[in-house]
C-alpha cells in the first residue's frame, strides 16, 4: 500500500474564505511550471480582452500583397487576403477563448449541479445520475459535435452548447467521489443535526470545500474546449462569420499557404492553440494535483529512497 | 460466480449503450426541427409525385414510431440506406473505409504505446531529474497541439520527401503485390507518425502516474533491499503492475482513436472512416454522416467493453 500522507476525514475546520484564495494562488505558485502556465494565460487573455485597442491593423483591412512576407511591419506577414497574421492571432485569441470560457462555464454548471446531487444524496439519486454519465462518457465529443454543427448550421452557440454538454462528466465524476468525502465530516453531520436543511449545508459547507476541485477541472476543460473548436473549424463547421484562431488555420489550409511556402500563416495560430492549451494543463494539472486529495499520495523515491509526496507541498493545503 | 456477474453486467451494459446511440442517431437526424430528411421532400418545383417518391422511400408517410420501428429493423439487417453521393449502399462504403483506417490507426497507436511508455516509465524511474522534466515537457507539448496542425506541419517539412496525400500513388498502374504494399506503407508514414505524435503524450503522462504508485508499493522496496537491478525492479516489479491501469486506459483511447482519426485523415487525405465524415459533412451526404457516426459511437463503446473485460481479466480482484 501506498503512504496516504492525509486522511480526506481528518479535517474538521473549514478553512475561513480568505485563506482558500490563498491557498489556490499558493498551489500555483509552488511550481514554476504553474507560474509560467499562469503568466501564459494572462498575457493571451489580456491581449484577447484588448484587441480593439492593441491590435496593430484591422480585423478587414488588407495592408499588403496576398501572404506577404513578414517584416518589420508585419512581423509574422500576411495571410492569404492581405491581412497581418499579427491582428489576426490577437482577434482569433478572443474568439476562441470566448468558445473556451461559455462552454467551460455550460460544462462546469452541469457538472457540479450532478457531481454534487449525486454525491451528496446517494442512494438511488447516485445511481441513477451516474448511469447516465456512463452513458455520456462513451458518446465521442467531435463526431457529434460534426454532426449537430452539420445538421443545425455552423454557429458559435451551436459549438458553445455541443461542446458543453459533452464535456461536464469528467467534472461530475470527480466532484462526486470528493462530495462523498465532504459529507461524512463531522462539521456537515453537526450542521445537520443543528437542523440546517439540504440547500444551506450544500452552499454554506459542501460547495465551498469543493469549489477548488471545481476550479482546477474548470481549466482543465477550457483547454479541450478550444481544442474541439479549432477542430471543428478546421472541418469547416466553425462560425464563418468571426474568425478564430481554428479559422484562421483554416483558411490558410484552403487557400493553399501550404504549396505557397506561406508558412507564416499556419503555423503561428496553431503554435498559440498549443501554448494556451499546454498553459491550461499547466496550471489545471497543478490545482488538481493540490486539491484532489486522491491524488496525493506519497511515494519512495526510486532513486534516493527518501519518502516524498507526489505533491511539493503538505497537509496544509486543504 | 461473483466474476461471471459482472462480466455479464458489462456486457449489457454496452448492449444497452449501443441501443441508447441507436436511439440518438435516429432522434438526431429525424425528430430534430429542420431536420435533414424531412427537408429533402421540400424541393422546389418537385412534382406532387417525386415528393411523395422521396418521401415513401425515407419513411416520412410514417409516424415517428413507426420510423423508429423501421429503423431499427433495417440495422438489424445492416441496411443502413444509400449514400447521397455515390448511390451506393452505406455499409458497403463503410466497410472499405474502415478496412482503409485501421491499418493506420493500428500502427499510429502501436508507435504511440511503445514511445509512450519508455518515456513514462524513465519519467517516473529518474523522478525529480532532468530526464523526467525533459520528458512530461515533450509530453504535455505534443499532446497540446492541435491534431491537424501538427499534420500540417509534418506536411510542410516533409514535402518532397514522403508523399502527403492520399494512400497510393495514382500513377501507378496495374502494380505488383508488393510494389503496392510498399506504395501504401509510404503513404502511411505521415498520418500513422501525426497520430502516434498527438497520442503518445498522454501514454506518457498515464505509464508515468500508474507507475509512480507502484514505485511506492512496499514490494518494490524490498525488491530494491534484496539488491535487484533496477532493470529487473522496473520490468519485473513495478511495470508488471502498472500494466493493469496503463493496458484498459489504451483499450479506453482506441476507440476515441477512430473518431480522432477525422482530423488526420482529413489533412492527409486518407480514404478512411474519417475522411468519409468530412466527405458526408460536405456533401451534405445524410446517411452516409448517420452511418458512420453510429459506426464510431459504437467502436467507443466496443472498447470501452474490452477495457473493462481486460481489467476483469488482469485483476479479479475488482468484483470483491
Amino acid at each position: 500500500m501506498s503512504v496516504v500522507l492525509h486522511e480526506p476525514g481528518a479535517v474538521e475546520q473549514p478553512a475561513p474564505a480568505r485563506r482558500r484564495g490563498a491557498s489556490l494562488w499558493d498551489s500555483i505558485r509552488s511550481r514554476p511550471s504553474a507560474v509560467v502556465g499562469a503568466v501564459i494565460l494572462l498575457v493571451v487573455t489580456g491581449a484577447a480582452v484588448l484587441a480593439p485597442w492593441i491590435a496593430p491593423y484591422g480585423l478587414h483591412d488588407q495592408v499588403g500583397p496576398v501572404f506577404g512576407h513578414p517584416s518589420w511591419s508585419h512581423p509574422l506577414g500576411l495571410d492569404d487576403g492581405g491581412i497581418d497574421m499579427v491582428t489576426n492571432l490577437i482577434w482569433g485569441a478572443r474568439i476562441s477563448l470566448v468558445v473556451g470560457f461559455a462552454a467551460t462555464y455550460v460544462s462546469m454548471v452541469i457538472g457540479g449541479v450532478i457531481g454534487i446531487t449525486a454525491g451528496y444524496f446517494g442512494g438511488k439519486t447516485d445511481t441513477i445520475l451516474m448511469r447516465i454519465t456512463d452513458y455520456f462518457l462513451v458518446i465521442p465529443d467531435v463526431p457529434l459535435m460534426i454532426v449537430v454543427a452539420a445538421i443545425w448550421g455552423p454557429s458559435l452557440f451551436h459549438i458553445v452548447i455541443v461542446i458543453g454538454i459533452l464535456l461536464w462528466t469528467g467534472t461530475a465524476r470527480v466532484l462526486r467521489a470528493q462530495v462523498k468525502s465532504v459529507r461524512e465530516r463531522v462539521y456537515v453531520k453537526r450542521a445537520r443535526a443543528l437542523g440546517a436543511g439540504h440547500v444551506r449545508i450544500i452552499f454554506r459547507h459542501v460547495l465551498p470545500q469543493v469549489a477548488p476541485l471545481l476550479i482546477a477541472n474548470t481549466v482543465l476543460t477550457i483547454a479541450v474546449a478550444i481544442f474541439d473548436e479549432t477542430a471543428l473549424a478546421f472541418l469547416g463547421l466553425g462560425d464563418p462569420s468571426r474568425i478564430s484562431l481554428g479559422k484562421v488555420i483554416e483558411n490558410a489550409f484552403q487557400r493553399a499557404a501550404i504549396s505557397s511556402g506561406a508558412w507564416w500563416a499556419i503555423v503561428p495560430p496553431g503554435a498559440l492553440v498549443a501554448i494556451v492549451i499546454l498553459a491550461c494543463s499547466l496550471v489545471g494539472g497543478a490545482l488538481e494535483d493540490a486539491f484532489n486529495p486522491r491524488l496525493r499520495v506519497a511515494h519512495v523515491s526510486a532513486r534516493t529512497f527518501r519518502l516524498r509526496p507526489l505533491v511539493g507541498r503538505s497537509s496544509e493545503s486543504l | 460466480m461473483r466474476g461471471a456477474d459482472y462480466i455479464i453486467k458489462r456486457i449489457a451494459f454496452a448492449v444497452v449503450t449501443v441501443f441508447v446511440a441507436i436511439t440518438i442517431n435516429f432522434a438526431l437526424f429525424r425528430l430534430a426541427p429542420g431536420d435533414a430528411v424531412s427537408n429533402l421532400s421540400r424541393i422546389p418545383h418537385a412534382t406532387a409525385e417525386t415528393r411523395n417518391a422521396i418521401k415513401q422511400q425515407f419513411g416520412l408517410d410514417k409516424s415517428r414510431g413507426e420510423q423508429y420501428v423501421l429503423y431499427l429493423k433495417q440495422l438489424a439487417h445492416g441496411n443502413m440506406g444509400i449514400s447521397f453521393a455515390n448511390s451506393q449502399p452505406v455499409t458497403d462504403n463503410l466497410r472499405t473505409a474502415l478496412a482503409n483506417s485501421i491499418p493506420m490507426v493500428l500502427v499510429g497507436t502501436l508507435f504511440a504505446i511503445v514511445i509512450g511508455t519508455l518515456t513514462g516509465v524513465i519519467a517516473a524511474w529518474r523522478r525529480g531529474t532532468a530526464a523526467e522534466g525533459a520528458s512530461v515537457t515533450t509530453a504535455l507539448s505534443f499532446y497540446s497541439m492541435p491534431t491537424h496542425w501538427l499534420g500540417l506541419m509534418l506536411v510542410i517539412l516533409f514535402t518532397g520527401i514522403l508523399p502527403t496525400g492520399g494512400m497510393t500513388n495514382e500513377f501507378l498502374i496495374n502494380p505488383s503485390w508488393w510494389t503496392h504494399v510498399e506504395d501504401v506503407a509510404k503513404h502511411m508514414i505521415l498520418p500513422a507518425l501525426t497520430l502516434g505524435l498527438v497520442l503518445f503524450g498522454e501514454y506518457t503522462l498515464i505509464v508515468r502516474s500508474a507507475m509512480l504508485e507502484t514505485l511506492g508499493e512496499d514490494y518494490v522496496l524490498t525488491a530494491r533491499a534484496k539488491g535487484l537491478r533496477p532493470w529487473a525492479i522496473v520490468r519485473k516489479h513495478a511495470l508488471r503492475n502498472a500494466l493493469l491501469p496503463i493496458a484498459t486506459l489504451v483499450a479506453l483511447s482506441l476507440g476515441y482513436i477512430v473518431a480522432g482519426a477525422i482530423l488526420i485523415e482529413t489533412v492527409f487525405s486518407w480514404p478512411g472512416i474519417g475522411r468519409a465524415v468530412y466527405d458526408a459533412v460536405l456533401q451534405r451526404d445524410y446517411p452516409m454522416l448517420q452511418g458512420a457516426f453510429l459506426i464510431l459511437t459504437v467502436s467507443v463503446v466496443f472498447f470501452n467493453l474490452v477495457a473493462d473485460l481486460l481489467y476483469f481479466k488482469l485483476d479479479p480482484r475488482i468484483t470483491q
